[in-house]
């Protein structure tokens, strides 16, 4: 809180630099601006980057890490009552004490006895800790912004150069977020790295890439009586391929020809109004696709096999008749359909730029010659533009591959190697979601199956994406 | 179609008189509004067969929109409105009974920057037969590109190599592709926009060349921004200014003897 409070006075104070320096540098010009090497609001930015920078550092640091640096300095000496502990169990305690001081979660424990005595003590402790590390923190700030102002004050002077030097700090900023956003990804592929080789230390590699069986229910306690789990996640890439060829068998006609009409045939006003919708479709939220598979088109698909099935039951065709008969509502082609249905605007959308990147003059040369528009099309343009269209259909697979929300909610959990479109499977994203959803171990292997089975998924989409981008780009060089 | 054609094409040989009189290609008050704005007044110019005409005037006069008239190419146009006659053998371009895809069949077009397809030296050659359906075997395609390319003066050079993408030629062998691809349909007219903009002097040079040879069976309207080169490759010569044509006659007059001063200003290059 206080720390907030002190960040505030950071802001005021670096406001009066800036302020302070612009006057200081205007006068020292005889208020003739002309006459200083930046403008004058380049000084008062300096001033205050100086001012505020350092000090905003520590306060952010401490903001940040000050819970684990108190945390640390409280597990330095710890009490017998304690150290008798299992170990997740101290972590618990230690997690609650500073909680407590900085008004943090605090787990549900009662500490009795011996452990409260403990407990407390470590509590006047962390509090101690907690109130010097703030002292420290900000008088360290105050001392820092006062020091940064004082030792960039002298150096402002009319033929100062200050705009090249905030240019640089500038520059710094921008480059932060940009490492902030790479770490992070680096971050999130580490621990899937170091967690799957957690999983293939448990289910060998081979098991796992070519096993033909997905049973990951295993005993989480040894008075359990459970399987003991298998890990042949052949069905789930089965599954995942199956709903991602029907979503294909949708989304890239439709999406393509819709693409097609919209650069070729497709009058100004007709074009102002379709591309809009079809943004409108790009903008829904796939749960909303999701419940739609499983409440709307679900049902209306297994009435429709069911009454298909019906006719013949009791004929030659019995066993179809039955088959048909015990169509559910979940199955892979309404998931496949209705994710085909989510892709259309998305392959519509990057198919449209390509086809309106081929030149009009390819279009004029062969209109010229004669030739009409659908011959203009199928001969001239879509060759040109195929390597791009290529591209687009490779990131809609690759996004096909990665959706969960429709496949969660209409495609089944059964896990079964088949190309049947009628029958119910699961995806890679599927398990995925119900894996980690619920009270979990993180160190069962069942778990950490889920990291596995994002590895292979990141992986795929990974070399589709660079391979769909590379087409795209390669396309888009021959024409510029 | 192509026996059609072919009569058609006697026949306006026949009958089309070599004199100025009563060109090939005839338009009489034509006017072409994009929209609002109003881009051709009135132009009225006869473009006789066996004969190079040659369109010139500063930018934005109207040489390029009036060229476009002739195989409706300006129907391409969102917006564009052209009124007025444009006879082309006795019939009108822009009558309700004439297909636009059939009148380009018969109206060749090169374009400013060389077009070639996305495909092989061949391919781009052949497309227009295969569209039209002009050759019954492969054989007699092949002779067809053959004869094409030859005409276009690139034979020698993309033989061994027809096969080879089209862009893969310089730009002045594009060009030639280009107007192979054009007379492979055996037009009547070819129409050229400005086509040796893009090209360096030697590349102009053998197409000026070409297009003087193809004079001898089709009646070719060409606009330029050269004055030398309108002098050097056309009988006649109409002047642009403004969205009208100020002056037409044989190229020879023009050049030597302008009535109009505009004309005189432009061709002497005191404006434009």
């Amino acid at each position: 809180m206080l720390i907030w409070i002190a960040l505030l006075g950071l802001i005021l104070f670096s406001a009066a630099s800036y302020a302070a320096g612009r006057r200081k540098v205007l006068s020292a010009a005889g208020h003739r601006p002309s006459l200083l090497h930046s403008l004058p609001g380049y000084y008062g930015a300096y001033l205050a980057l100086w001012a505020a920078a350092p000090a905003a550092l520590v306060l952010l640091l401490v903001s940040l890490m000050g819970a684990q640096v108190e945390e640390l300095i409280l597990r330095g000496d710890p009490p017998a009552a304690v150290s008798s502990l299992p170990a997740s169990t101290q972590d618990v305690f230690y997690n609650d004490v500073v909680a407590t001081v900085n008004d943090g979660q605090v787990s549900q424990t009662v500490y009795d006895g011996a452990l409260g005595d403990a407990f407390n003590a470590k509590l006047v402790q962390a509090k101690d800790i907690h109130r010097n590390l703030t002292a420290a923190a900000l008088s360290l700030a105050f001392v820092l912004a006062l020091a940064g102002a004082a030792a960039a004050w002298p150096r402002l002077s009319a033929d100062f150069a200050a705009r090249p030097r905030v240019e640089r700090w500038v520059a710094a900023l921008f480059l932060a977020c940009a490492v902030v956003a790479v770490l992070t990804t680096v971050g999130i592929v580490a621990s899937l790295v170091w967690e799957s080789w957690r999983f293939f230390q448990v289910v060998p590699l081979f098991e796992f890439l070519f096993g033909m069986t997905w049973d990951p229910q295993i005993a989480i306690r040894a008075d359990q009586v459970a399987s003991s789990g298998a890990f042949g996640a052949v069905p789930l890439f089965m599954g995942t391929f199956l709903i991602m060829m029907i979503a294909m068998t949708v989304a890239a006609p439709v999406g393509l020809f819709a693409a097609i009409y919209l650069s070729e045939y497709a009058g100004a006003t007709t074009r102002a109004v379709v591309k809009p919708l079809l943004e409108i479709l790009a903008g829904i939220p796939t749960v909303v696709y999701g419940f739609f598979a499983a409440l709307t088109v679900g049902p209306l698909f297994r009435g429709f096999f069911n009454s298909l099935g019906a006719p013949l039951l009791g004929g030659p065709f019995d066993a179809l008749g039955l088959y048909l008969m015990q169509v559910q509502n979940q199955m892979a082609l309404v998931a496949g359909a209705v994710m085909g249905i989510m892709l259309i605007p998305f392959v519509s959308s990057l198919s449209d730029d390509i086809i309106n990147a081929v030149p009009q003059s390819l279009r004029d040369g062969s209109l010229a010659m004669g030739a009409t528009r659908s011959e203009t099309i199928t001969r001239v343009i879509m060759p040109a533009a195929l390597p791009g269209v290529m591209g687009a259909l490779l990131l809609a697979v690759s996004r096909a591959i990665g959706e969960t929300m429709i496949v969660t909610m209409a495609a089944g959990l059964q896990a079964r190697a088949t190309i049947n479109p009628l029958d119910t499977v699961t995806t890679v994203t599927v398990q995925i979601v119900t894996l980690l959803t619920g009270d979990q171990e993180f160190d069962s292997p069942k778990t950490l199956s889920a990291f596995g089975l994002g590895l292979t998924l990141f992986l795929i989409t990974l070399m589709l994406n660079i391979v769909a981008l590379r087409i795209v780009q390669r396309y888009r060089e021959q024409y510029d | 179609m192509t026996a059609q054609r072919d009569d058609t094409l006697a026949a306006g040989a026949v009958t089309a008189p070599r004199s100025s009189a009563t060109g090939k290609v005839s338009a009489s008050d034509v006017s072409v509004f994009y929209g609002e704005k109003q881009a051709l007044f009135d132009v009225s110019l006869d473009m006789p067969d066996r004969m190079v005409t040659a369109l010139i005037g500063p930018s934005g006069c109207g040489k390029s929109t009036f060229l476009r008239c002739i195989n409706r190419m300006n129907d391409t146009i969102p917006g564009a409105r052209v009124n007025g006659r444009i006879i082309i053998d006795g019939e009108d371009v822009n009558d309700r009974q004439v297909d636009p895809v059939l009148l380009r069949a018969r109206v060749g077009m090169v374009f400013q920057k060389p077009n070639p397809f996305p495909k092989s030296i061949f391919e781009n050659v052949a497309y227009g037969p295969r569209i039209h359906g002009f050759a019954t075997s492969k054989s007699e395609l092949a002779d067809i590109v053959e004869s094409s390319l030859k005409r276009a003066g690139l034979w020698k050079e993309v033989s061994d190599r027809l096969l080879a993408p089209g862009t893969s030629l310089s730009g002045g062998q594009q060009q030639r592709l280009v107007i192979a691809r054009a007379i492979a349909v055996s037009p009547e007219v070819i129409l050229m926009d400005e086509p040796c903009s893009a090209l360096d002097p030697i590349a102009t040079a053998k197409i000026e060349e070409l297009i003087d040879d193809l004079r001898s069976q089709y009646c070719i309207v060409i606009v330029t921004h050269s004055m030398a080169q309108a002098a050097r490759v056309s009988q006649r010569t109409a002047f642009f200014h403004m969205g009208a044509v100020v002056e037409a006659g044989a190229t020879d007059e023009i050049f030597t003897n302008p009535r109009d001063t505009r004309t005189q200003d432009y061709i002497t290059g005191r404006f434009g």
